[in-house]
């Protein structure tokens, strides 16, 4: 979920820029280089994980995962998710320049705020895990697509349509994404613990 | 496939010094950015257009890039202009389709193909690697231009283990659909690459350590000389200050 290029309007744009830029330099703060490394590998994964594409109905999301990156990475999701979006523009011309700020909040702000809500409940019983894991990816797509309808709606009231659309069509993405999160964490839980430590 | 396929080549574009095209791919998508006028847009789709024939890049490659935008696009010219108020050009029955509505369109999409057709002029012909050194010698953090270097690493490994894993449950079977087993093979699968991702980290950090890495990477060897920097900055600027002074001016004619 992005917002392309020539849609925002100035201070909407440099607003964005303003929120990524001192959240990705609280995150930076917040790691070494030896955990760096860690976020440099788990960006990637994130990365990847965007060009997995699972099927609803007749057609298909990919995955998102940015609530699965805030559990694990807490504020160090925004410096992650600004390169994966760097590397996804500089590759792939999704999203732009100008728009990295905002796209950047979209996606790491409802991960920063999703570590703080629900990591707590993962360390409780197996189904309090289980629904805090589903309440983080579905609540981090929720926001990502809440604050991606107001940047629309901020930059020109006339958009309300476009961004309710926009909105509705990532409903059931929400859900997908609490399912695959929930599950995913499930996992990890029984494999490797100390991952979500 | 993750490919870089704009950067090879000995184009002008190819043979200037990567910082100057990250500034100028800056500024330039940041005026155009906030230009406002039908015609200052056009100036900046006309440079962007320029730049990339300048590039010689395969141009259906670059329409391919280009189509990452027309399905918003589409969106938007499906919704605004009956959205939209303001006095109406023609009515359709009961929609209106309303004037603003259309110029507002031509402008998001004017602006939008003109600062990604910068993009991929300036920036996707440079490799990754070249864009961190450069970014690092621009004065970007180098905590942060590590983080963008490392995590261009190890994309390609990881999506090489998604391949595998991926081929591993084909072979046992597994047919995605819309059920909630499909779900949950993609969450064990997702999970997998995280944990194995994590893991790596850990050995790769030590590995580097035994290397005696100490938060910096070197560049070994002369760099290539650039050799149309020159040029490059005059059409630039040039361009630069007409989209600039086209902006001015309107603004002030109204």
């Amino acid at each position: 979920m992005h917002i392309a290029e020539g849609i925002l309007s100035a201070p909407v744009l440099i607003g964005g820029a303003g929120v990524a830029l001192s959240g990705t330099a609280v995150g930076l703060k917040a790691v070494d280089y030896e955990r760096i490394t860690r976020v440099g590998i788990l960006s990637s994964a994130f990365f990847v994980a965007s060009l997995i594409h699972v099927n609803i109905g007749p057609s298909s999301t990919h995955l998102i995962l940015n609530g699965l990156v805030g559990l694990m990475l807490g504020w160090a999701a925004f410096p992650a998710i600004l390169v994966a979006l760097i590397l996804q523009a500089f590759l792939f011309q999704y999203g732009g320049i100008t728009v990295l700020g905002v796209n950047t909040v979209i996606m790491a702000l409802p991960a920063v705020i999703c570590y703080y809500a629900f990591r707590p409940l993962l360390f409780k019983g197996y189904k309090l895990a289980m629904a805090g894991a589903f309440a983080c990816g579905f609540g981090s797509v929720f926001l990502a697509a809440l604050i991606m309808g107001l940047s629309l709606i901020f930059s020109e009231e006339n958009f309300l349509e476009v961004a309710a659309l926009i909105f509705a069509a990532n409903l059931p993405v929400m859900i997908i994404e609490g399912i695959v999160t929930a599950f995913c964490v499930a996992f990890i839980k029984k494999v490797n613990p100390e991952m979500l430590l | 496939m993750i490919t870089e396929p704009f950067t090879a080549g000995n184009s002008v574009i190819h043979s200037v010094d990567p910082r100057m095209k990250i500034v100028f791919a800056v500024m330039l998508s940041c005026v155009v950015a906030v230009a406002n006028s039908l015609l200052t847009l056009s100036a900046g789709l006309a440079t962007g257009l320029m730049l990339i024939v300048l590039a010689r890049l395969d141009g259906r490659a670059v329409l391919k890039r280009l189509a990452v935008v027309f399905g918003f696009m589409a969106l938007i010219w499906v919704v605004l202009p009956v959205t939209y108020p303001g006095p109406a050009i023609i009515a359709l029955g009961p929609l209106q389709i309303s004037q603003p509505g259309v110029v507002l369109c031509l402008k998001i999409t004017l602006k939008s193909i003109a600062i990604l057709s910068i993009l991929i002029a300036l920036v996707a012909t440079t490799t990754l690697s070249t864009i961190g050194s450069a970014l690092h010698r621009l004065g970007v953090p180098g905590k942060l231009v590590y983080l963008l270097v490392m995590t261009y690493r190890y994309i390609f490994v990881i999506e090489n283990e998604y391949q595998r894993l991926m081929r591993a449950a084909r072979i046992r079977g597994f047919h995605p659909g819309t059920n909630i087993h499909s779900y949950k093979t993609f969450a064990y699968l997702t999970g997998m690459i995280f944990i194995r991702a994590s893991a790596r980290a850990e050995n790769v950090y030590r590995a580097m350590l035994c290397r005696g890495f100490k938060g910096q990477f070197h560049t070994l060897g002369p760099v290539a000389p650039y050799t149309q920097n020159r040029a490059f900055t005059v059409l630039t600027t040039a361009a630069l200050i007409v989209i600039l002074g086209l902006e001015i001016w309107n603004r002030i004619s109204l």
